[in-house]
């Protein structure tokens, strides 16, 4: 039995199927969503597939600041997605609705209405940091199985605009002096 | 007597559970299944799932939890998938990869009916789902279906009369000839539309109708269904390899062969399918009963020209 439970946490973590929703967000973060999915990125090499369905996903993908139009759509979804599940939040419309607080068309952020389990920050998120959460989640689904989130996560900030938060600062930085060098530096 | 009938139930079952049944049935579904969506990424420039993939995937959906399915129609719901896998099981272990033992006359009629099934089942399954997509999807299917099974019957009717037999052993112990290559040309044409591949993946068409027949299946039962699509890999890829493969005297020289021509079948469709776009319904259609047709009445005409002669 424990070697059952220890092969499923394997399959679990091994092969996220996620469903993508949005709820009212401006296109950027489903770009990059999709962009994850291309040759470049490769998704599907963690094991990931974007179904059509929600009864097949194991992780939602929300995209957007949860306008008041979309918020039965994002209950009956999350029911539809069945146990055991994740969410992951990508960019900062689900996490603190962004630019568009305070908004009277606005019933954000997202963890008032569902649990989430991994927030991705970016406006948009690169697709690495993407992936980055989506691998994140499916470690935690593993870990936790039926069990409700305790804590979000919160991954941090991937590529240029980071302020060195993560490992390719030097890149960044690297990059401005050689434009900055050739005199071709920005406007 | 008692003995005989005793040894033929014993290899009956050895065939169903053990080899081409079950145990090495559905192993060759999930390294199908794999070699299908490598393929798939390599041509589009990816690395692709990991070998294990298939195997995970189906580990995974086991256990996830099922929707909670009640009165007739949900029962019907649960049922479809498990009839799907036991007659794809039951195609497979019917192939005659050790020519030798087992196998009756009429057995091909019988892998006929039995490849049919998963596809009848996914078009209840659609309908008895009650949603707009499954209904869809369906319907597409039984549309397609009707489409290709003129040309592939007809094909296998060639091969069939052409040998005088309806024995799947006695036809993989012939020599191949002119007549059955146009035979199987037909079959592999009408392999995509059997097994949803683009660019005849109109009944399961993701993006579009989302997953089609199988909107509403979850957990277990989708499991089923994924393992019924591999199993149906291997019976489909596995009788045109029986077709194709040239008697050999020993046995394991003859089930390596089989696996060969099945794997080396699996890469050319799934090369096909990387390569094409999804077709809108009418053309599909206008394809199978325009175009390929001709292939099936070609070789059934001159098969009975050729018995009519002799």
């Amino acid at each position: 039995m424990k070697l059952w439970d220890k092969l499923m946490c394997t399959c679990r973590r091994r092969s996220p199927w996620l469903f993508h929703l949005n709820t009212g967000s401006c296109n950027g973060c489903d770009i990059e969503l999709v962009a994850a999915m291309t040759p470049r990125y490769d998704a599907e090499q963690l094991g990931v597939r974007l179904e059509g369905s929600p009864r097949h996903a194991d992780i939602l993908v929300v995209t957007g600041p949860v306008t008041h139009n979309s918020l039965e759509a994002i209950k009956t979804v999350y029911g539809q997605v069945y146990g055991p599940k994740a969410v992951v939040a990508i960019g900062s419309c689900p996490a603190t609705t962004n630019v568009f607080i305070d908004s009277r068309t606005l019933d954000g952020p997202l963890n008032k209405h569902i649990p989430v389990d991994v927030f991705v920050p970016g406006c948009p998120p690169r697709p690495d940091a993407i992936l980055q959460g989506v691998a994140k989640a499916a470690e935690i689904l593993a870990a936790r199985g039926n069990n409700l989130p305790v804590e979000p996560v919160v991954m941090p900030l991937v590529g240029p605009g980071c302020g060195g938060a993560c490992a390719c600062g030097n890149v960044t930085q690297s990059v401005e002096s050689n434009a900055a060098e050739s005199g071709a530096g920005h406007e | 007597m008692n003995s005989l009938i005793h040894s033929s139930l014993v290899t009956a079952l050895a065939r169903l559970l053990i080899f081409p049944g079950l145990l090495f049935a559905v192993p060759a579904a999930w390294f199908f299944l794999w070699v299908e969506r490598k393929a798939v990424a390599r041509m589009q420039g990816r690395i692709g799932p990991p070998f294990m993939q298939p195997f995970f995937d189906l580990v995974k959906l086991l256990g996830k939890s099922t929707p909670p399915r009640s009165g007739v129609s949900g029962a019907m719901m649960k049922a479809w998938p498990l009839i799907a896998v036991s007659a794809a099981a039951g195609a497979v272990g019917l192939l005659p990869v050790l020519p030798a033992r087992g196998g009756f006359e009429g057995d091909l009629i019988l892998l006929l009916a039995l490849l049919e099934v998963p596809s009848m089942c996914m078009i209840a399954a659609g309908f008895s789902s009650r949603s707009i997509f499954g209904e869809i999807g369906s319907a597409r299917e039984a549309v397609l279906s009707v489409s290709y099974n003129i040309v592939f019957l007809l094909a296998i009717l060639s091969i069939a009369a052409a040998q005088h037999t309806l024995s799947l052993s006695a036809l993989a112990l012939l020599p191949p000839s002119l007549m059955r290559s146009l035979g199987i040309a037909a079959i592999l044409i009408c392999l995509p539309a059997k097994l949803h591949l683009n660019p005849f993946s109109l009944p399961n068409a993701e993006q579009e109708i989302y997953s089609g027949p199988l909107t509403e299946y979850a957990g277990p039962e989708l499991a089923l269904w994924e393992l019924s699509h591999g199993l149906e890999w291997v019976a489909a890829t596995g009788l045109v390899a029986t077709l194709l493969a040239p008697p050999v005297a020993m046995w394991w020289v003859g089930a390596l062969i089989f696996v060969a021509i099945s794997f080396v079948i699996v890469l050319l469709l799934s090369i096909v399918a990387a390569a094409t776009a999804r077709l809108q319904i009418d053309t599909a259609v206008r394809f199978y009963w325009q175009c390929t047709l001709i292939f099936a009445v070609l070789a059934i005409a001159s098969t009975l020209f050729a018995r009519w002669r002799a």
